[in-house]
């Protein structure tokens, strides 16, 4: 019972914290919660088809289907995530403005929150789907009770899905000057490690060079195993040994979203008067 | 489905398949690996070819090789590793920790 609730706790965690700090940057748009739900349900039905379909996967590309299909996910996330930022950012004024007033809400197109949607559904189906293999074998293999399983599971993804839920009520704590900054360099430094699991999983099938085996290594410091290290491995991309190649999708991906952040946010700059007065 | 990803990965794919790698199998059964100990050069890529003989799913991680990779039941997989510098680095199959241990040797 305590091996499936460890598994699906440490899988839904990353997939928990991500929906808890989107969840947060988005409050006070119109229809967020059911866009968030849709996200949440597509991720957790595609899970169930990536399970089961784990071995067509991985024998796809000479063996290396797994790695291309989870460097392609990360990668769709990277894009949605870093699009959602780009779009706060252009919006952030309004945001700020409209959160204070309660009942508010502003209206943003469905656009911006069909990419909240695919981004949290593949983080979701990314995670859910090794849930699912696992524990789909931990029920194969005679020795555990069904029951015990299953109850294991759900220990674990409540658990999992509470440290979401403390996330987002944590962040909303923040105060309303700093706080889309807040949720918007959470989520900047967050899709640029994903942008790094993504370089990892192509290293890993040998289709780019790793550069430097590590470039560095901080596992006497810091081991990413530990609890603090996990954390901020999910929440940052830390690393501690890293490859040259991980730094450079990192580096990359934060330099091109934080540069078209704020190109929008100065194009957006005409109203910061609002900001201050609030 | 965002398809650029595999394309731009199968435009690369020519230009780093050159190079013959050296293979090393490795066995999951009854969730140990066999054998539990690997040797292999340091200084290159080498290829682990895994043979999951169980029924059930394993999931091949390492921190030490900043590797890992889901192995469906009965299936085999592919883990490029390296180049390792001179070193020990541990590896589990993290659905079956207590019992799926095995090490990497570079020399």
């Amino acid at each position: 019972m305590f091996g499936s609730a460890l598994i699906v706790f440490r899988e839904s965690l990353e997939a928990a914290l991500l929906i808890g700090i989107i969840a947060a940057s988005t409050r006070g748009l119109a229809f967020r919660n059911q866009w968030l739900a849709i996200g949440i349900a597509a991720g957790v039905a595609g899970s169930f088809v990536v399970a089961w379909l784990t071995e067509s996967i991985a024998e796809m590309a000479g063996g290396s289907g797994q790695e291309l299909f989870k460097a392609s996910v990360l990668g769709l996330a990277v894009v949605m995530i870093g699009w959602h930022n780009i779009w706060m950012a252009s919006h952030s004024k309004e945001m700020a403005g409209k959160a204070k007033s309660i009942g508010t809400e502003i209206r943003s197109g469905s656009q911006e929150l069909s990419a909240i949607a695919i981004a949290i559904a593949l983080t979701v189906l990314r995670e859910g789907s090794e849930a699912a293999l696992f524990v789909q074998g931990m029920l194969a293999s005679t020795t555990n009770s069904t029951g015990a399983v299953l109850l294991g599971a759900l220990m674990g993804l409540v658990a999992g899905s509470a440290l979401g839920l403390v996330t987002y009520f944590g962040l909303l704590r923040i105060p309303l000057k700093r706080f889309f900054s807040v949720t918007s360099g959470l989520l900047l430094l967050l899709s640029a490690g994903l942008a790094s699991q993504m370089s990892k999983f192509l290293i890993q099938a040998d289709l780019i060079p790793s550069l430097a085996t590590p470039l560095w290594d901080t596992s006497w410091l810091l081991p990413v195993s530990s609890r603090l290290g996990n954390a901020l491995y999910i929440l940052l991309g830390y690393e501690d040994k890293p490859a040259g190649m991980q730094v450079i999708f990192y580096l990359t991906t934060l330099f091109l979203i934080a540069t078209a952040s704020s190109w929008m946010q100065q194009r957006s700059q005409p109203s910061s008067h609002i900001l201050k007065s609030a | 489905m965002n398809i650029r990803p595999f394309l731009l990965t199968l435009a690369l794919l020519p230009a780093f398949a050159f190079a013959a790698d050296l293979e090393f199998k490795l066995v999951i059964k009854d969730h140990r690996f066999v054998p539990s100990e690997i040797k292999v050069p340091a200084g290159q890529k080498v290829k682990l070819l895994v043979d999951n003989q169980d029924p059930t799913p394993e999931e091949f991680e390492s921190h030490e090789l900043n590797r890992e990779k889901v192995i469906a039941g009965k299936s085999k997989a592919t883990i490029f590793i390296g180049p390792l510098k001179v070193g020990s680095y541990p590896f589990i199959g993290e659905f079956n920790e207590a019992t799926a241990k095995g090490v990497v040797i570079a020399e």
